[in-house]
């Protein structure tokens, strides 16, 4: 879908501000994520991380700076146009549709991929119908690479937390991403739920090729799944590189530990 | 069918079977298998095709002549195959346990000197690479789900894929290698190596031949009329002889077809789709039926749960009537019809079991009332009586023919001696050809031609087999009072709240009992009352549940004063484990069979304390997690006793 020659970096952000009112949420960052990459965000609370986030899905626009997916400038696309350039996320709070059962949920990820006619869906007639058949199909592969075969037909909002994160992840995938933006992916869940979940992520980049850009607070999650560390502190981009690097880099260590700050 | 002359035309091993279901009707479907949300079918002319390409796949990677290949996974299509296919070479196929933890698998993939492993997935494959250093005969695993092992670089990493890929070019240059090898296979071959759990000490490996299986299966196809037109549900662990005889030897003699889940936390609504013909379950998954359809009778609204209980009353009286040989009330012979439109039959179809013709339940002792529960609802559940070393079967109840406190009568072929000390002792054309590399252990289980059973029984007047408890367990209180701790067990089990129960009173003053509780239904029963609980062991220690326990400990001993000899064996004192028993903690089997000797000596504090004046004690116990690694848990047991 994308027109790359797959040598370029996927997503680049150029020197990208974000302003609220007199808030400077994120400036002029900048940082580049290679195909097939899985690149972590970290930074103290308020550092910009879902900022960021938000940026490279449309939901917020930078007052500066360019954001260029798959080599094309993107940088005031809207949300839904941006999903359907290949970049699919989840949320910080899940927000799936409760009362609809966990397929029909992955299926609205797949509304991305549909091609309407009100009157043959409605009919559920002739192209309508292989339409819809390709679509279950792939959701349903998308249903045993989670592993949720026991509650395809539970209401979402009936599962466990760390059972409607992983559904969520199945509706962003429903979208067959190039780029998948996860969202704190492992709040709030029991080490457990967090050792699968890993597991799920990296089987996710392993299987489908996708490139996922995560934002997370455990530390020894991003250590552990991330090929690359992205440092945020107040906005800025303080440093970037290989976990075990930014393991050890003065300049996280403060951040973390809140040296006072000289701006 | 005639198995007998079967076996001497030729047709004497489960390959050459194969085969010929891929003649007798090679489009009838032989195995399904939900993925994808789909039930996807396999004939007998695909079964034939699949075993053939796997076969050829391995003989690629040099298997040979009594070779074996050690299967380990879910009940998948594939597994089954893989069985077949290390057969049609001469090959010996292991099952093994999937949830067995690495010390486990390693003893038996060693032990069993497996060449191959034929696995599902990366959770097995990264077992076995744990343990490949101490395995030096292991030299190729084959994994059927490539999902997460893109990234595995280890050469002797075999995809199916790839296997049959390898197979079919290895085909090019040998065309007749599978139908040359597969006419050199004889009755007399070893089929499999089935490793018994063992509630004592280490597994050994029965070895079952071809001719043991193929006249069982014949045996039990000529008593219970078993037909090519069945459908069964492959849900059981491979490694348990009940699932290789139902789900391989069986379908495979009869023609049936067999039906894989979609996953093991999906086989009541795969149970409910298929709605099998036959259906064969141990004890514990009838409890557990029974548990959830109590739950959910108590969650339903007050005319709706006086209306089932009344219906359910009626059919369970009835049938312990028809059991003891005693008539049936007019009246409730004419309310019964009613209550199958109302009750039995919606109650039959949820549960998936409008359609099955024969049930069993094996493996151990059954709850009476559990046992008459579902006979109430028309379902024809019969006990059967087998073990491992008999291939399967031994004694089975023939229709019409059913009693609630016996087994049924000896299989066709088989014949039953009780030996002077009150043992079992049978004989079959099923008989295994010993454990392998064990033949001590061989020695003391056959004797002068007779298998040992270690099962306490006697034969009844009309030929019933009737199992007491296994032999070493039956004992006596200090005052010599006879004691039976499973059936003690069995009786507290059936209540919805217990979930494993330990009796001890061997050589002591009286029976005290350790019970586990059922975190499903006493954490609804819990919730409805409004009781908060944090965890497992928090509820378990509950005043409230203690209560509630009580009264079913209560339950049992009165169900006691009416039996004569078993009378004096009341449960005087209990108190509630702070944690499930848990075949990782190798306090039960794989097959959920309590392991006593382990658990008198892991639990010798608390039953001490059972034998003493203290209303509670403290525990510190090691839990092994599912990865292996271990943990410690504390808690302050109490102690209940039991009112008279």
């Amino acid at each position: 879908m994308s027109a790359t020659d797959g040598t370029g970096p996927l997503l680049e952000v150029e020197g990208v501000s974000v302003r609220f009112g007199a808030l400077l949420a994120l400036s002029r960052v900048s940082l580049a994520v290679g195909h097939g990459e899985i690149l972590a965000i970290i930074g103290p609370n308020g550092a910009g991380k879902t900022t960021l986030l938000n940026v490279i899905s449309g939901f917020y626009h930078p007052y500066e700076g360019r954001i260029r997916f798959a080599g094309r400038d993107r940088t005031h696309l809207k949300p839904y146009d941006v999903a359907g350039l290949g970049i699919a996320r989840t949320f910080q709070n899940v927000a799936l549709f409760k009362g609809m059962t966990v397929l029909d949920n992955i299926m609205t990820g797949r509304i991305i991929k549909a091609r309407g006619n009100l009157l043959l869906e409605a009919l559920y007639w002739g192209p309508a119908m292989s339409q819809e058949l390709r679509h279950r199909a792939f959701v349903e592969r998308i249903i045993d690479f989670l592993e949720i075969e026991a509650i395809r037909k539970t209401p979402a909002g009936r599962l466990p937390y760390g059972l409607q994160k992983r559904v969520e992840l199945g509706r962003a995938l429903a979208a067959e991403p190039e780029l998948l933006l996860l969202d704190e992916p492992m709040a709030g869940m029991n080490v457990e739920e967090k050792e699968d979940m890993c597991r799920f992520i990296l089987d996710v980049n392993d299987e489908f090729d996708t490139t996922i850009v995560l934002v997370e607070h455990d530390m020894s999650v991003v250590m552990d799944i991330s090929d690359r560390v992205v440092v945020l502190d107040y906005g800025r981009k303080i440093t970037e590189g290989p976990p075990s690097e930014v393991r050890t880099d003065q300049t996280v260590i403060d951040a973390y530990l809140g040296v006072p700050h000289a701006s | 069918m005639d198995v007998l002359a079967t076996v001497r035309d030729g047709l004497d091993t489960f390959p050459k079977l194969v085969r010929h279901d891929a003649q007798r009707f090679p489009r009838k479907v032989a195995i399904r298998e939900k993925e994808y949300g789909i039930w996807q079918s396999y004939t007998w002319s695909d079964y034939l095709a699949q075993v053939r390409r796997i076969a050829l796949g391995l003989a690629s990677l040099g298997l040979a002549r009594g070779n074996k290949t050690a299967i380990i996974g879910d009940n998948r299509p594939q597994l089954y195959w893989a069985v077949a296919a290390t057969q049609a070479l001469g090959g010996v196929p292991v099952p093994l346990y999937q949830d067995a933890i690495e010390k486990e698998l390693a003893y038996i993939v060693d032990h069993a000197e497996a060449r191959f492993a034929v696995v599902e997935d990366q959770e097995q494959v990264d077992k076995l690479l744990h343990i490949k250093e101490q395995c030096p005969h292991l030299e190729f695993i084959i994994y059927e789900d490539p999902r997460g092992l893109r990234a595995y670089t280890e050469p002797f990493l075999v995809s199916l894929e790839r296997l049959q890929e390898l197979g079919a070019t290895f085909a090019r240059d040998n065309p007749t290698y599978f139908e040359d090898e597969v006419a050199k296979g004889t009755a007399d071959d070893i089929a499999i190596i089935c490793y018994t759990s063992g509630t004592t000490g280490t597994p050994k490996g029965a070895m079952l031949s071809h001719r043991n299986l193929i006249l069982t299966a014949g045996n039990a196809i000529a008593a219970e009329g078993f037909r090519r037109d069945e459908e069964v549900l492959a849900y059981l662990p491979m490694a348990w002889v009940g699932d290789h005889f139902f789900s391989y030897a069986q379908s495979i003699v009869a023609g049936f077809s067999v039906n894989c889940p979609e996953s093991a936390a999906t086989v009541l609504p795969d149970l409910r789709e298929i709605g099998p013909t036959c259906f064969f379950a141990p004890p514990r998954i009838w409890e557990n039926l029974l548990t959830n359809v109590m739950i959910r009778i108590e969650d339903a609204a007050w005319p709706k749960r006086k209306l089932v209980q009344f219906f359910l009353d009626l059919a369970q009286d009835s049938e312990r009537r028809r059991l003891g040989r005693q008539p049936v009330a007019l009246w409730r012979r004419l309310l019964y019809p009613l209550g199958r439109l109302l009750v039995y039959g919606p109650l039959r179809d949820n549960l998936g079991m409008r359609r099955i013709r024969i049930a069993y339940t094996a493996g151990e002792a059954i709850g009476p009332e559990i046992f008459v529960f579902f006979r109430s609802l028309g379902i024809n559940v019969k006990q059967l009586y087998g073990m491992t070393e008999a291939s399967a079967l031994i004694s089975i109840h023939k229709d019409g023919d059913v009693r609630l406190d016996t087994v049924g009568t000896p299989l066709p072929g088989v014949e039953i001696r009780i030996s002077q000390e009150g043992e079992v002792l049978y004989r079959s054309p099923g008989v295994f050809h010993g454990y392998y590399k064990n033949s001590e252990a061989t020695q003391q289980v056959i004797r002068e031609g007779w298998i040992h059973s270690g099962d306490a029984g006697f034969l009844d007047r009309d030929g019933h087999l009737k199992i007491i408890d296994r032999a070493k367990d039956v004992s006596r209180l200090a005052d010599g009072t006879i004691f039976a701790p499973k059936y003690l067990e069995n009786k507290l089990k059936f209540s919805p709240y217990v979930r494993e129960a330990v009796c001890t009173g061997q050589a002591r003053p009286y029976v005290a009992a350790l019970i586990n509780i059922d975190l499903a239904a006493v954490g609804n029963w819990a919730e409805r009352r409004g009781i908060a609980y944090t965890s497992y062991t928090d509820l378990s220690q509950k005043p409230e549940v203690y209560d509630l326990i009580h009264e079913e400990v209560v339950r049992v001993n009165r169900s006691l004063q009416a039996d004569d000899v078993l009378r004096g064996a009341q449960i005087r004192k209990f108190l509630i484990l702070h944690k499930e028993l848990d075949p990782d903690d190798e306090e039960i089997t794989r097959t959920r069979k309590v392991r006593r000797g382990y658990i008198a000596q892991k639990y010798a504090a608390l039953i001490d304390a059972l034998y003493s004046d203290h209303g509670h004690v403290p525990i510190e116990a090691k839990v092994t997690y599912e990865d292996g690694r271990t943990g410690t848990v504390r808690a302050d047991l109490r102690i209940r006793e039991a009112a008279r």
